[in-house]
């Protein structure tokens, strides 16, 4: 195996961990106006409060290790999207910092709750587009993108980042099924329950369209033997929806998020058939776009130092905030 | 709208602006947390409850700056694609990696601890909670370490290949490219600088508060800890930054040039220009208050040593004199001023009047944002004295940008402008309320809930209340 099939991994589950992780994040924003004003909204966003800034660093470690490894996808997929990377961010700075202001001016904490819910509506509109925007084809004319800059605005772009909400909000849902009690708990369940549904027929309408936008797309996922394998991927779906819709049925708390986070790794893998060997579809392969083996073999030395003692000690902050929020927060 | 503009100017603009920003915020938290370690080491060792009170305090206001620091920093790892996609494709394979770096080994090292540090007081214990607040500081250092890599390399690039496509690519040594000449001097004049404008902070709050209430106990500790920094570091800083220009005047002359206003060369003997008003049209410096021979004192250690000028570099290689001449005198001058009160804050302590002198709190509360003008300024005068290069001699700025309209680059300075002004502004009035509230005994740490005592802006109990900070206030032990 080569390192750059190496790197297409690690690239591939950095962007995975950030949007199951900050995906949760992202979906109880979304999710926010429809709990109660009070100890309902203190204990969804006291939820994530210790976890959301470590969720979103994956972010960085996609983007920043896209430009590290693939810099000639990062200078063609990020130009390309501009407009939808910029709003991104902005989103982000809205949700972020609603985190801290809604608690330090209680007058105006409608007004931060508002900034929680439209930043993170936002970013996972916007996130879901860059991937449809990414899936339908980008313009590149030899190392620069050559479209224009509202390419990235059609009806599957559209339905890609509805669909991208709609996943998010099921997320969020799910966590909050596992965070909380009582009646906000049964909201939670109303919540994950509806969002689940919206997921999936936006996944089925999503996988419907996408060997449409493409024939090799169409190869990838319909001719033998790619077929056998690439099948498995909506079976395995209907097989985890199947225990989601069960798991909720039955009030289970912890289940009906791990299953959730299994429908976004089975998306992930789904996106791998449609994509590989690709990282611009149809125009710039991985091997194309790759750094330098110098480049590949520094950082994969930091990543195999770095990248369990991180996943260590997320897991161990995850371990410390464990179980139900309660009345207190975490104090 | 922006059809008219130029899109490399408005993405200079986008960038220029996004940086400054975002800098402000780990200039003043990577001081902050390591102050943070230092309450809580002292407390643990001490046992004194002022050091947690002090401690939780400014943990309040470390919380709200560390995250407008995080959102506008991931503002910055996007940037250099979308406005700068031909230096990311050219320049991704040297310094991505220590990007890449640096997420693996500060940000997530902050962002993971940073919970607990928080929130987890009462869930961990105090010496892992100490464990946690020490590597949230580590990460902030960290950050400053590969990024300030990253920009020196920019600055003095080495240990480089050029590839076929036009990319540079990293040579057999890693170590060269990481410790590249300007490297060491940039980190040790930064980092200073981020620990000086924290000491200053720390101090104008105390200062603020001394003038209200000389006997506040908590706001004496905290003013004698930042003057104690401003006495020892200060000259330190001064002295870092004497190299750092030794150092900018060996690999990068013409940078030195605009910062002195040498518009001509001095064969025997350069003048130390205090202040004039320089014009590059006639390539001269107006009513110059100049010290005969004083720059070549600076710069070589000798009076007669010849230095060259700006007449020595060709014009389309020159950086504009005017904005680094002034932004390096506004840095220099700070941080004289800031020696100035460390000097004086000795001078008070040797006749005993540290917590009642109180124009020394005067002068304090005056400089209390003066280290985020200084560093502000002080990365004014290294950016813009690269200029023209993004790489420097190697990649023009004009031809390292993305192919991109002027709309969509000036809609994005335009959004980005907005947000920033609107968002940074209440945020900073946030961290002023906090600020506003004297420190006192019993402080409340970063409370989450609706249920009990909230004291979100840090005014209750109100000075009227609670004059002498001396009344405890019970069952919130442990909590942080």
């Amino acid at each position: 195996m080569d390192l750059t099939i190496i790197w297409a991994f690690i690239i591939a589950f950095a962007v995975f961990a950030y949007v199951v992780m900050d995906g949760f994040d992202l979906g109880i924003g979304i999710l926010f106006p429809t709990f109660k004003v009070g100890l309902e909204r203190d204990q969804a966003m006291n939820s994530i409060a210790p976890v959301w800034d470590g969720n979103e660093t994956w972010l960085v470690l996609g983007g920043g290790g896209l430009m590290a490894a693939f810099p000639l996808a990062y200078a063609i997929i990020l130009p390309a999207t501009y407009p939808l990377i910029i709003a991104m961010l902005l989103g982000l700075v809205f949700r972020g910092v609603a985190f801290e202001f809604r608690w330090r001016d209680p007058r105006h904490r409608a007004l931060w709750d508002f900034a929680f819910t439209a930043g993170s509506l936002i970013a996972a509109l916007s996130q879901g587009m860059i991937l449809g925007a990414l899936l339908q084809g980008i313009d590149a004319t030899g190392r620069a993108y050559s479209g224009s800059w509202f390419d990235w605005l059609t009806p599957y772009t559209l339905l890609t980042g509805i669909g991208t909400v709609a996943g998010y909000a099921l997320l969020g849902a799910t966590w909050l099924v596992w965070k909380l009690e009582g009646e906000a708990q049964a909201h939670a369940y109303r919540l994950a329950f509806r969002s689940a549904i919206a997921t999936l027929v936006l996944l089925a309408a999503v996988s419907l369209y996408t060997p449409f936008l493409d024939a090799d797309y169409f190869d990838r996922w319909f001719a033998m033997p790619n077929f056998l394998f690439a099948s498995q991927v909506p079976l395995l779906t209907a097989i985890l929806a199947y225990f989601l819709f069960r798991g909720l049925a039955k009030k289970q708390e912890a289940a009906p998020f791990w299953l959730s986070l299994g429908l976004f790794g089975l998306g992930m893998a789904g996106l791998g058939v449609s994509m590989w060997p690709y990282v611009v579809p149809s125009q710039i392969t991985i091997w194309d776009a790759a750094a330098p083996e110098r480049s590949q073999m520094f950082m994969l030395v930091g990543v195999a130092i770095t990248l369990p003692l991180i996943l260590a000690y997320t897991a161990w902050a995850y371990w410390v905030f464990r179980g139900k929020v309660g009345e207190d927060g975490y104090h | 709208m922006f059809e008219t503009f130029d899109a490399l100017l408005l993405a200079r603009i986008q960038f220029a602006f996004t940086v400054s920003f975002h800098f402000i915020f780990p200039a003043f938290s990577i001081g902050l947390a390591s102050y943070l370690a230092v309450l809580e080491g002292l407390w643990l060792k001490t046992g004194k409850a002022i050091y947690l009170d002090l401690f939780r305090y400014w943990i309040k206001i470390f919380a709200v700056a560390f995250a407008m620091g995080v959102v506008s920093g991931i503002v910055m790892s996007y940037q250099f694609g979308t406005n700068w996609s031909v230096f990311s494709d050219k320049a991704g394979p040297v310094i991505g990696p220590l990007m890449a770096y640096e997420v693996l080994t500060a940000f997530f090292l902050e962002a993971g601890f940073l919970g607990v540090m928080l929130f987890g007081m009462s869930r961990v214990g105090k010496k892992l909670h100490f464990a946690a607040t020490c590597m949230v500081a580590l990460g902030t250092f960290v950050s400053a370490f590969w990024i300030l890599s990253v920009n020196s390399w920019m600055q003095t690039p080495v240990g480089f290949e050029m590839g076929a496509n036009g990319q540079f690519l990293p040579g057999p040594s890693w170590w060269d490219i990481v410790f590249n000449p300007s490297f060491p001097y940039r980190l040790v004049h930064t980092v200073i600088a981020a620990y000086l404008t924290t000491a200053f902070v720390v101090g104008g709050v105390g200062a603020w508060h001394l003038l209200k209430d000389a006997s506040n106990g908590h706001a004496r500790k905290m003013f004698s800890m930042a003057m104690w920094m401003a006495a020892l570091v200060a000259p330190i800083q001064i002295f870092a930054g004497d190299m750092h220009g030794l150092n900018t005047l060996e690999h990068q002359p013409q940078k030195v040039m605009a910062m002195e206003g040498h518009y001509q060369s001095h064969p025997d003997g350069a003048p130390l220009i205090l202040f004039g008003i320089p014009d590059s049209a006639e390539k001269r410096v107006k009513y110059a208050i100049e010290i005969p021979k004083a720059s070549s004192l600076i710069l070589k250690h000798d009076l007669n040593a010849p230095l060259a000028g700006l007449d020595t570099i060709p014009d389309d290689e020159e950086p504009p004199v005017g904005i680094i001449f002034w932004s390096f005198r506004i840095m220099v001058g700070i941080g004289f001023a800031m020696l100035g009160i460390g000097a004086w804050s000795l001078l008070a302590r040797m006749r005993r009047k540290l917590y009642d002198w109180h124009w020394l709190h005067r002068a304090a509360l005056v400089m209390a944002p003066s280290g985020f003008v200084a560093v502000i300024a002080g990365w004014i005068t290294t950016e813009v004295g690269r200029q023209p290069y993004v790489i420097y001699n190697l990649l023009r700025t004009s031809d390292a940008a993305s192919p991109l309209d002027a709309p969509a680059v000036g809609a994005s300075l335009a959004a980005f402008v907005v947000v920033y002004f609107a968002v940074f502004s209440v945020g900073t009035w946030y961290i002023l309320k906090l600020m506003s509230g004297p420190p006192h005994t019993g402080e409340a740490g970063v409370k989450r809930t609706e249920k009990g005592p909230i004291r979100t802006a840090g005014i209750t109990p109100g000075p009227t209340q609670n004059p002498g900070g001396s009344q405890p206030v019970p069952g919130n032990e442990g909590e942080v």
